[in-house]
């Protein structure tokens, strides 16, 4: 049966711009200014889903973003499909489709629905209790609950959209724009203050935007046609930016605030098209205005979830805004006046209010007496025990309420409807007031949590700071105003508000049933399907943190992180423990305040702008020439070059033979550079590096270690004295940074006295290192008037000289144990460089080499890299490099730990040579070496840091670190690999021209 | 997100920004002549404390300048920045 609930007369909806969408594939008709959920309630659909772990069918509770139930699939099967998306946020638009999520096979016939009728199977913690045990059945268990449990489909094709962020400064931020923001921003923009105004929804002015109740006037007239002059004369003023469908986040420390603007979702596909979907809003705030609102809370009584049963202030929402009734026979139930709003709503509209179940005694304020003169039949003192209709809610069972209101007695009586509008009372929304770090108390005569203790620059104005009645808010957000802004003079001076009298309220968290606990299900969460009996359950199994309650219950642990329910888990708990509200403290408030999307999140940094990249100068010619790339930090190094289909390994093998025989070249540009000027340079390198620099001359180059405090290796490179006071020291690639930063924090805390400047200067030099017997043939082509005999160029040293007009600064350094030169020009002549010495050294067959062969010649000359054979716990002495400490300096970075019991121990790990009996087999990165074979446990040695087969050696070489490595100099160890034992021998770590003889070759 | 006030640049976002730890430990100026454990205790012994805790900042994406910050690390609360050599205002 579908029949339109439509009525006529909303001034928000446009209808005569229908729009079809579809819903679980049948197709439907609303209006534009219609929600997802406003649409579907006017089509009489009210089963929307399933819920989470019994099953059972739900529909749609509210008209905001706390929707526990209605949640759906946008759009499914497309690159724009949305999960877990709020029926009540989403505006429709022509073409629109959505299902159903957690229900198989649909959501009218869903076997999980056999959950419900298994119930008492599932209690609180079921999970806990069940999963965790054995461990080796999880993937059972995962299987079932992933099928069982459907939480709505990601995409598998990549987004379309583009998403962006913004940073804003602004002077005053108001979050929420009902009737207390929008006053609120209006005046402080009339200040001067710079001002942001921003709410979730498309429209402005909140529920009091539709506030029609003839008891309540400002300035006489009704509070919606007041506001909405108001609304409209925010346009003229100057500071005050509004977003709409804006949403806060997060609110973090210092006024940052994240909100996302969404700009697409609720247009067209063919208008979504290369626009910004949803930006991100980074805002900076001097002071923050929270007009956040209050949530209706619902009532916990005995089968409270029917399809159907939705929140009171949501069936005025759908009656006064969007014009529709959502059933033909309406009931409330309710422990305060706001539900006679509602009531009066539809009554006016000529929809059939049933009747009205009200928990207190009485009330005097004029909206009742209106009900009650309409000839609506008011339960005074009755409550719910029960609800009947699977699919849809049909008919409630009411009883009267015992005196001390914890039973029920005399007969009970049902009442046939098909809608249920309950009103439990109103929560401030205090999320990201508590997200700032600010603290709540308990106000024990309104029954709420209320902003207490500001951390931040920041108030809470109207409902979210607990004033609910118009002249309240007024009066009170005047006077905040004033203090907060320092500003004399108001329009809110003269505002004069006229209202129905004070409300009374009565708080039964748990209302009771004539059934026992034991066979109700009275849902706290509803997302999570966490009831009153699973809370109790919690509580008698000896969990008292609130904190504790919520987990092992799963109550509040939803998207919609229990926005109506968190209340009455307190209350519960509160009764139950027989401790006061206040006491227990509250749960906490996570961002994000309703769920963001993963574009949002990450804006523009996605594809190749994930995380930034850097190339040589010369990074062009190796893509020419097909190299293969390896990320170095942040660099792109060419890895290897290889020739007709060759292999990593036939390349690398070629490419290291061909250094050693003829010439080879590498880009070395990634190397850190830092140019150390200042009167004190010489001795600053002397108290950074192990070893002594005051001596070294003019034009020289010296190798250096740098340690940490703490004794370890921390970098190491070739520094050179270009002047008097001017050094050039180099880095490893992955290293730079952090040494600038290491070095400017001393100079800047320890060493202030030293005159010393420090210049990065890495990206400012492209560097050619060449290589091998034939590199100083191929040098004096490229630059003939330059001396390279070993008397004026030797090994270690420096010149400055000129390619043709360009500058240029050789030094004579070798990391292969060939003889080498680097070559540094301004980076924009990089790439000229480079084919320069490619040209010059066809004749010798010059190769380029890329990092993997650099490896494998270092390692051939066992030469350390720092980060592959060190790990942060290596010292020099470790290393066999005990030729680099200075015993002389009194002191340098790391001097005193080299002198500590635990680094002078024998038995640490040292770094040594290893060679496999067996030269063809090659060891693998990492391995452990043991000494023994059949002990259990083994004792691990030592591992395998780096691991090539040497083409110049024709064998297989390693270098490992090795518990007392030092002292077992020929010893046999074991590498155990999966299949087998490899016998291997320790080793000089030099495996390659021991004597050095080929720098001078 | 922190709003820190560098003293050389102004009001900077966090991100800005890099932690070193507590601060006014001196670098002993004769390491030789300490035992293990006075070595030890420069070294590797840093206060942890829920309150107020002095702390080295440095602006690695500005200035690239330290400073000091005394921060109430209970809620965050910046109480005081100053300079590198300055004394830490009373407290
Ligand atoms: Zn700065």
């Amino acid at each position: 049966m579908t029949k339109n609930l439509r009525l006529k007369s909303s001034e928000y909806i446009d209808e005569t711009n229908r729009i079809s969408f579809k819903f679980n594939g049948k197709t439907y008709h609303g209006f534009k200014g219609d929600t997802l959920a406003s649409a579907l309630l006017a089509n009489n659909v009210h089963l929307v889903g399933r819920s989470f772990k019994y099953h059972r069918p739900r529909g749609i509770m509210t008209s905001g973003s706390e929707e526990p139930n209605a949640i759906v699939q946008i759009n499914p099967g497309t690159n724009r499909t949305e999960p877990n998306v709020r029926a009540t946020e989403v505006e429709i638009y022509e073409g629109l489709e959505a299902t159903s999520q957690n229900c198989w096979p649909s959501v009218e016939f869903d076997i999980g629905g056999i959950n419900n009728f298994l119930s008492p199977f599932f209690p609180a913690g079921f999970y806990y209790k069940t999963f965790m045990w054995p461990a080796s059945f999880w993937e059972k268990y995962e299987f079932f609950i992933r099928h069982s449990a459907g939480l709505g489909k990601s995409p598998t094709s990549s987004d379309p959209d583009i998403y962006d962020h913004r940073n804003i400064h602004c002077d005053v931020l108001v979050v929420g724009a009902g009737i207390s923001g929008i006053l609120a921003a209006k005046n402080a923009a009339k200040n001067n203050f710079k001002t942001l105004l921003v709410d979730e929804k498309n429209e402005l002015g909140g529920s009091t935007v539709y506030e029609n109740n003839e008891f309540n006037k400002i300035d006489n007239k009704t509070p919606s046609e007041w506001l909405k002059k108001e609304i409209e004369e925010l346009k003229n003023i100057k500071n005050l930016e509004i977003k709409t469908r804006t949403s806060v986040a997060a609110y973090h420390q210092y006024n940052y605030l994240l909100a996302k603007e969404n700009l697409t979702d609720h247009l067209e596909a063919k208008d979504k098209t290369n626009k910004i979907r949803q930006r991100l809003l980074k805002i900076r705030a001097k002071k923050v205005i929270l007009a956040t609102g209050a949530l209706e809370r619902p009532l916990i009584f005995n089968n409270n979830d029917r399809p159907g049963i939705m929140l009171s202030s949501a069936v005025k929402k759908y009656s006064e805004f969007y014009g529709v009734a959502c059933g033909f026979k309406n009931v409330f139930f309710t422990n305060n006046d706001s539900a006679y709003e509602s009531a009066l709503s539809l009554y006016n509209k000529g929809i059939n209010v049933e009747a009205i179940v009200d928990i207190r005694d009485q009330s005097e304020s004029k909206i009742v007496k209106k009900i009650e003169e309409a000839g609506i039949k008011i339960y005074w003192s009755h409550t719910i025990v029960d609800t009947a209709g699977y699919k849809r809610l049909n008919s409630v069972s009411i009883m009267k309420l015992s005196n001390d209101s914890t039973s029920v007695t005399g007969s009970k009586i049902s009442i046939s409807c098909d809608c249920l509008g309950v009103a439990g009372g109103w929560t401030p929304a205090v999320h990201l007031y508590t997200q700032s770090g600010s603290k709540l108390k308990f106000d024990q005569e309104k029954q709420i949590f209320l902003p207490n203790q500001n951390t931040s620059e920041q108030i809470s104005v109207g409902s979210c700071d607990g004033d609910f009645k118009i002249d309240e808010i007024i009066k009170n957000l005047n006077q905040k105003l004033k203090d907060s802004l320092n500003i004399k003079e108001t329009d809110l001076d003269k505002i004069k508000v006229e209202i129905d009298q004070e409300n009374s309220k009565r708080n039964i968290w748990l209302l009771p049933s004539d059934k026992p606990l034991g066979k109700t299900k009275s849902f706290v969460d509803y997302q999570n399907d966490a009831t009153a009996k699973d809370i109790k359950l919690a509580l008698r199994e000896g969990f008292r943190s609130i904190e504790h309650v919520k987990r092992y219950t799963t109550t509040g642990m939803g998207t919609d992180q229990g926005k109506l329910g968190n209340m009455h888990a307190l209350g519960i708990i509160a009764d139950t423990a027989g401790v006061k509200m206040g006491e227990l403290g509250t749960t906490t408030f996570r961002p994000p305040y309703t769920p963001l999307t993963f574009g949002t999140i990450v804006g523009r940094n996605v594809g190749k702008f994930f995380d930034i990249f850097r190339r040589t100068p010369m990074n062009d010619w190796h893509v020419e020439n097909k190299a293969e790339f390896e990320n170095v930090g942040q660099w792109k190094r060419a890895w290897y070059y290889p020739i007709d289909g060759e292999t990593m390994h036939q390349a690398v093998q070629r490419e290291s033979k061909a250094a050693r025989e003829s010439a080879g070249i590498l880009d070395a540009s990634t190397l850190g550079k830092i140019d150390i000027q200042g009167s004190d340079a010489s001795e600053f390198l002397n108290r950074v590096y192990t070893n002594a620099w005051s001596k070294l001359a003019i034009g020289k180059c010296r190798y250096g270690l740098m340690l940490n405090e703490d004794g370890m290796v921390y970098d190491d490179g070739v520094t050179t004295r270009l002047g008097e006071n001017h050094y050039l020291m180099t880095t490893t690639t992955g290293g730079a940074a952090n040494v600038l930063g290491k070095l400017e924090d001393y100079l800047q805390t320890e060493w202030p006295e030293l005159d010393v400047y420090l210049t990065s200067v890495t990206d400012h030099y492209a560097t050619a290192s060449l290589c091998g017997p034939n590199s100083k043939k191929i040098l004096k082509k490229i630059i003939p008037d330059l001396d390279l005999s070993d008397e004026n160029f030797p090994h270690m040293s420096f010149k400055e000289t000129n390619i043709g007009s360009i500058q240029c600064r050789i030094m004579r350094i070798s990391f292969t144990g060939e003889h080498s030169y680097e070559i540094n020009v301004q980076a924009s002549y990089g790439k000229d460089l480079w084919k320069k010495c490619i040209d010059a050294g066809q004749e010798f067959n010059i190769t380029p080499y890329g990092t993997e062969t650099m490896h494998l010649l270092r390692a051939e000359k066992g030469f350390i890299i720092v980060g592959q054979d060190t790990d942060g716990t290596m010292t020099p002495i470790d290393l066999q490099m005990d030729w680099i400490v200075s015993k002389k300096k009194y002191d340098f970075i790391g001097k005193r730990s080299l002198y500590r019991s635990d680094t002078m121990r024998e038995d640490r790990k040292q770094l040594v040579g290893l060679l496999t009996d067996d030269p063809n087999i090659v060891l693998e990165e990492g391995a452990q070496i043991v000494s023994e074979l059949n002990q259990s446990p083994v004792e691990m040695l030592g591992h395998v840091t780096s691991s090539y087969f040497s083409p110049n050696l024709n064998k297989s070489i390693a270098l490992a670190v090795v518990r007392g490595g030092k002292e077992m100099m020929g010893k046999k160890l074991f590498v155990p690999m999966e299949n087998k034992n490899i016998n291997v021998t320790v080793a000089n770590p030099v495996f390659y021209d021991e004597k050095n003889e080929r720098l001078n070759a | 997100m922190f709003l820190i006030n560098c003293p050389y640049c102004g009001e900077r976002d966090q991100q800005e920004f890099k932690a070193g730890g507590e601060a006014h430990i001196d670098r002993p100026k004769q390491p030789t002549e300490l035992s293990d454990d006075e070595w030890a205790e420069y070294l590797f012994m840093r206060k942890n404390i829920k309150g107020v805790q002095f702390e080295r900042w440095n602006h690695a994406h500005g200035c690239r300048k330290w400073f000091n910050m005394v921060r109430d690390t209970s809620n965050d609360e910046i109480k005081a920045i100053y300079k590198m050599g300055e004394k830490p205002p009373a407290q």
